[in-house]
């Protein structure tokens, strides 16, 4: 068990690394001058000048990735050059709302998916199973900015249930927040359930034609024990999985839904970094991303453990 | 999706399996019901893409003071490049600008359609070569896949953004940002090919009659991994129309004068809770357009590749 924990964290490592290099590529490589392009639109030939020494632009390139990558390490991202602050510091500000939002979104996800998807596993070929199939069809196709302008329009505008937009910090209020954060959850959570609820369904349904199911039935047990703690507990591993995969998607939905709705978080961040191209926020936000996703993946491979106790590192 | 199962029963009942053995690829692809809804609606867009000019529309960047934010199906003028002014009929309504929605959607369509095509097809030119490579090259597989890895460690979006930032949005930056995050999941899918095939008797043949390894990537395996990738492909198509009205609509993707679904929502976007079919009409044509790609895909997966079928 250790040895594999230690392993699988030495294995994330040289993923790391390979991200950290893209990030680094990806405005090196890029046509032009970097110094000229980090310093901004407004910058003049005196700034560029100062960015390129102090970048050490000036310097062989392997020497200049020692260099970022070094203040990395001591978790310096650098100085945000249209913000005026430490693109840690940035992140720190931005980090509450996004994370509320995809808590939120996962939360309502694996409420709503699982139960679909056992559901669907288990009337298999039904008209129940049929629709929720279509829905996922449907559910990958709308793009979530549509479905958010749906969304607002039909539940704000003209029911007036909840606010348009905007976000309320969870410091101030329990209800405020949840109220805000309803609709934004909801729309970006409908691709997951998607996506949650056919691999439940699929995973399900092959852990239903299982020996142990039949066995659990002929001992008289209740279908819904059943279904919950023989079917489902064999089928945990797929769909945590993808739960862990879906994160990718959450990001990029985030990045969409906090534009639409106007919540101050790390995705709004990102994208006004760019509009200012801003490239030391880019760099960032996207390192931290890959960072988060790793890191969770690298989660749910140590929860298999727990999850299936047939699976021994 | 029920109706090819039906249909494939009725068909063992009455021929003998022996004759439903021998039924192409081909004709599997046209009986099923999903490749056919797909592949009609596709067909439909890309009727209205190639005859955008001749369906009523006027030139979509043409724009009129006084024809700003109609509704849907209201007359206003319109000023041509020649400087005349003609009376149209705005079936969805009018921009900020005054110009005409249905005229942008409508051309929108050769834009989404034209990135969704060329984005798959570079995805995929790329994914061919990098996992024919991985697969076949032994010693080049460990550094390739450790940088494929890296790639998708990084979500997709941002990819296309940061490359999008640093380039500058034109046609080919948007086409080439959008599929580079894409090319780790083809080079996995041809790697895992090639390392099956390369194991087979006819390959395992072919090398010990002195083939060359070119010879044998090109003419025995590449053919091999062609069902899985036109199933990939169609998937890439899909996403790539997505993640361009995304860029698009976040500000960051085609320049704003370019009519595409997101340049024209991103417009739509700031009068929405006034003008809500600004955004809605490009909206719809999106949705539809990836649904119908996405159903494409799904029945080409389940008659060509019935093997990812059942994974997914």
């Amino acid at each position: 068990m250790y040895t594999f924990l230690a392993r699988r964290l030495l294995a994330t490592i040289p993923v790391l690394l390979v991200v950290a290099v893209l990030v680094f590529l990806m405005l090196r490589l890029t046509p032009g001058d970097p110094a000229a392009i980090l310093a901004g639109d407004a910058a003049n030939t005196e700034q560029i000048a100062q960015i390129r020494t102090g970048l050490g632009l000036d310097r062989p390139i392997i020497v200049q990735f020692g260099i970022w990558a070094g203040n990395l390490l001591s978790g310096d991202l650098g100085e945000s050059f249209y913000y005026k602050q430490k693109v840690t510091t940035l992140i720190a500000h931005r980090l509450e709302p996004t994370v509320s939002l995809a808590a939120l979104t996962i939360l309502i996800a694996v409420a709503v998916s699982v139960p679909l998807g056992v559901l669907a596993a288990w009337r298999f070929g039904s008209l129940f199973d049929r629709m929720l199939m279509g829905f996922s069809v449907i559910g990958f196709s709308v793009p979530v900015f549509v479905l958010a302008y749906i969304l607002i329009w039909l539940i704000s505008l003209k029911l007036g249930w909840l606010p348009v937009q905007g976000y309320q910090r969870l410091a101030d209020g329990f209800g405020p927040w949840l109220r805000h954060l309803l609709l934004p959850s909801i729309t970006l959570s409908v691709i997951y359930i998607a996506l949650i609820a056919r691999v439940t369904r699929a995973s399900v349904l092959e852990s239903l034609g299982e020996d142990y199911i039949r066995t659990a039935r002929a001992k008289g047990l209740p279908e819904l024990r059943v279904l919950v703690r023989h079917a489902l507990a064999n089928a945990a591993v797929p769909i945590v999985t993808v739960i862990g995969i879906g994160i990718a998607l959450l990001i990029g939905g985030v990045v969409v839904t906090e534009s639409v709705y106007a919540i101050p978080g790390l995705g709004r961040l990102t994208v006004d970094a760019v509009l200012a191209r801003d490239f030391p926020t880019i760099q960032g936000v996207i390192l931290f991303f890959s960072f988060v996703y790793v890191g969770i993946n690298l989660l749910v491979d140590l929860s298999y453990v727990f999850l299936d106790p047939r699976i021994r590192y | 999706m029920t109706a090819p199962e039906t249909e494939s029963f009725e068909s063992l009942s009455v021929e003998s399996a022996a004759v439903l053995r021998q039924e192409s690829a081909w004709q599997r692809v046209r009986r099923n019901g999903a490749v056919r809804f797909g592949a009609v609606a596709l067909a439909l867009l890309i009727g209205i893409a190639a005859a955008a000019p001749w369906l009523g529309t006027v030139d979509p960047s043409l724009f009129d003071a006084g024809s700003r934010d109609l509704l849907p199906g209201k007359t206003g003028d319109i000023t041509t490049l020649e400087g005349e002014i003609i009376r149209h009929t705005f079936f969805m309504g009018s921009d900020s600008y005054g110009r005409d929605i249905y005229s942008r959607v409508v051309f929108g369509t050769r834009v989404s359609l034209a990135v969704g095509v060329c984005a798959a097809l570079v995805a995929l030119a790329f994914g061919i070569v990098f996992g024919l490579s991985a697969g076949y090259l032994r010693w080049l597989d460990g550094v390739l896949m450790r940088i494929m890895d890296g790639i998708m460690a990084i979500p997709a979006i941002l990819i296309a953004i940061a490359l999008i930032a640093a380039w500058r949005g034109s046609l080919v930056t948007v086409i080439v940002a959008i599929a580079i995050p894409e090319i780790p999941r083809v080079s996995r899918l041809v790697r895992a090919l090639v390392l099956t095939i390369r194991e087979e008797p006819y390959v395992e043949a072919a090398i010990a009659l002195g083939t060359p390894p070119w010879k044998i990537m090109l003419a025995h395996i590449l053919p091999n991994t062609v069902a899985p990738l036109v199933v990939q492909g169609t998937f890439i198509c899909a996403s790539a129309i997505l993640v361009e009205a995304i860029l698009s609509f976040l500000g960051v993707g085609l320049p704003p004068d370019i009519p595409t679904w997101g340049n024209i929502m991103a417009e739509g976007r700031v009068q929405f809770v006034e003008y809500p079919h600004n955004v809605f009409f490009p909206g719809i044509f999106l949705a539809v357009t990836v649904l119908a790609v996405n159903i494409l895909g799904d029945g080409l997966r389940d008659t060509l590749d019935p093997k990812m079928a059942k994974r997914v």
